[in-house]
């Protein structure tokens, strides 16, 4: 980097690139935003959907588990669990937990309510029929 | 040995805490490390999550920590005046390690629905989120020292010179302090949720908080290789301009499978394809910069950390960042422990390690003298290459066992389920562990090398030896 590129050159080529990356990242958002009801199963997720999703949020089960892939890698995918296992299923493994296996990963009792794993239930069907391209490649996540 | 200017001495407690926090990090990756494979370690006391919560948040803060210290160390040199409030300072920095140190016993201590409860998540639901599990009091507390910490350096930079490398250092902090506003939007819609939660931690980390990285790396080369300023900041412009072009649209990578349209596997896979330039950029800059070099600095162990910095963050952050961002791959190894991997390499080769370049080229001077002792320096380049070593093999570990998960869980024709796959990776994670045990042993070194003195015999027979004939 000799003479052609001076210091103020290159300060507004960072200016005027920085300017243009942030407006064309603004209008890939508000295009997304605008068709994102044709990608979600109900575009305002119902009440029940939202209190799971609370549940999902105070138990910290991002601690352990990926949602859609993000989260940790410590414990199953659960955004098409709901797929995978089932409501009755799901309800029922929260229930038994902790399996108390010597060495195995174990997961906490939250002594949740029927309302509560109802709830929860509806947040994880919810997240199952959201448009993802595909993703993941088979069912086991 | 003087400071310049004595209001740099607030940065000292900052850079102490940064060490300590990294200590408790570390800590708690060896449990979590341990818990992949002995799953029932240490639960209920501490079951994964808590501990996953406590090693993330806790290298968010020493970052913070670390950056503030070098903000505080590095503005009043660069603006030639002294800083604008020390007392201010010094007050957020207790205020900011009692709230962090506050929120870690609320992880340890209480179940987090209780914190939650405690807190009031209620009134505005904001925990929960990885990376963003802190209660309400403290997102709030970080606002307030942010703010007050903003004002304090930019009333110190308005008063003094202005440098294009302090004000993009500015830039970047400020841009740190916006996005993280981001943390408090939570809508109920997890497209939505998840759209923007990645404003706060992919705007952070390949966006604003390269800007910080370049500023802190452009000042310290600038002092040991005495190369002229107008060059150095003309490639920190080169250098940021690449880094926010690349990694604003680069956005788009963390929106493939979430719901989003997919265009954004055609923008993602472009733009955070061409991610690596800025840290390539990196490189090159500091290996010219040191060969360009106009004064022997003394203190070696900091010319090594920068050198190390623009070497590793390019490996952990650009290579293995490139190994699976491109849309077809990713489509296999998302949410597996490639992506793991990938973010110990990045977050070591380059917040980790400027962090540590800037502690090692500012606290001597903090603790009043130019450099280290000879044998101080060589303790802490041992526990470079410790650390740095180790973090690369617990990386190729990782790797490892992300490319076998792929291929059980994803790729064969019968694909078997998760805890099935891990079962089988057990032995990759416990070479992980074992090297995990190897960087902390490198840590300890470190600890070590600050207190470190030459040995006063070795000294005296360097001088009894007459020079050789």
């Amino acid at each position: 980097m000799s003479a052609f590129l001076t210091k103020s050159m290159a300060r507004n080529i960072f200016y005027g690139g920085t300017l243009f990356s942030v407006l064309l990242f603004l209008a890939l958002t508000f295009h997304t935003t605008w068709k994102l009801p044709g990608r979600i199963p109900t575009a305002t997720p119902a009440p029940e959907v939202a209190r799971g999703k609370s549940l999902w949020e105070t138990r910290n089960c991002i601690g352990c588990h990926t949602l859609l892939g993000e989260g940790a890698y410590f414990a199953p995918e659960l955004g098409n669990v709901y797929k995978r296992r089932g409501p009755d299923f799901i309800k029922a493994w929260i229930k038994a937990q902790p399996t108390k296996v010597p060495g195995r990963r174990q997961m906490p009792q939250f002594n949740f309510s029927d309302q509560q794993l109802d709830d929860i239930v509806a947040f994880l069907k919810w997240t199952s029929e959201i448009n993802t391209e595909n993703w993941p490649p088979n069912i086991e996540g | 040995m003087q400071l310049q200017y004595k209001s740099q001495a607030v940065a000292k407690p900052y850079f102490i805490a940064a060490i300590a926090l990294f200590v408790g990090q570390i800590l708690f990756g060896l449990i979590l490390g341990l818990q992949y494979v002995v799953g029932d370690f240490l639960f209920p006391a501490i079951p994964f999550n808590v501990a996953r919560m406590v090693h993330t948040n806790l290298l968010i803060v020493w970052l913070l920590f670390g950056f503030m210290g070098a903000a505080y160390y590095l503005v009043p040199e660069e603006t030639e005046t002294e800083l604008h409030s020390p007392l201010l300072a010094h007050l957020l920095f207790w205020v900011f390690l009692v709230a962090g140190a506050l929120t870690i016993v609320g992880y340890l201590a209480v179940p987090y629905a209780s914190l939650a409860q405690m807190t009031g998540n209620e009134v505005l639901e904001t925990m929960g989120r990885e990376f963003l599990e802190q209660p309400l009091p403290t997102k709030l507390g970080i606002v307030v020292v942010a703010l007050a910490f903003l004002y304090n350096i930019g009333m110190t930079i308005l008063k003094g010179r202005k440098t294009a490398l302090s004000i993009i250092l500015l830039a970047g902090l400020v841009g740190l302090a916006v996005l993280f506003l981001f943390a408090f939007y939570n809508p109920s819609n997890l497209v939505k949720d998840k759209y923007f939660w990645w404003w706060v931690v992919h705007l952070w980390v390949e966006g604003v908080w390269e800007l910080i990285m370049a500023a802190i790396l452009g000042f310290v080369l600038l002092k040991v290789t005495g190369v002229d300023r107008e060059v150095i900041e003309k490639w920190l412009y080169v250098i940021i301009t690449l880094a926010l072009i690349t990694g604003i649209i680069g956005t788009g990578h963390h929106y493939y499978w979430i719901g989003t349209p997919g265009y954004w596997q055609w923008w993602g896979s472009i733009f955070s394809a061409l991610e690596p330039l800025p840290f390539f950029a990196m490189t090159v800059f500091c290996f010219n910069m040191v060969n360009r070099r106009r004064r022997q600095h003394p203190n070696k162990a900091a010319t090594l950390w920068a050198l190390g910095t623009g070497v590793m963050a390019f490996l952990g952050a650009g290579v293995w960042g490139f190994l699976h961002t491109l849309a077809p791959v990713n489509y296999y190894t998302h949410g597996t422990q490639i992506t793991a991997a990938h973010g110990h390499l990045a977050f070591y080769g380059a917040y980790v390690m400027v962090v540590l370049t800037i502690i090692s080229y500012a606290m001597p001077m903090l603790r009043g003298r130019e450099v280290n002792p000879e044998r101080a320096q060589v303790l802490e380049m041992w526990s470079f290459w410790l650390m740095t070593v180790s973090m690369v093999f617990v990386t190729l570990f990782l790797t490892a066992a992300g490319l076998l998960q792929v291929w059980l869980q994803r790729i064969i024709p019968n694909p078997q389920s998760f805890m099935a796959v891990q079962d089988q990776l057990a032995m990759f994670y416990w070479m992980r562990w074992l090297t995990g045990m190897v960087f902390m042993i490198g840590l300890v070194v470190y600890l070590y090398s600050f207190f470190a003195k030459d040995k006063p015999q070795t000294a005296e027979a360097g001088e009894a030896q007459p020079a050789a004939t």
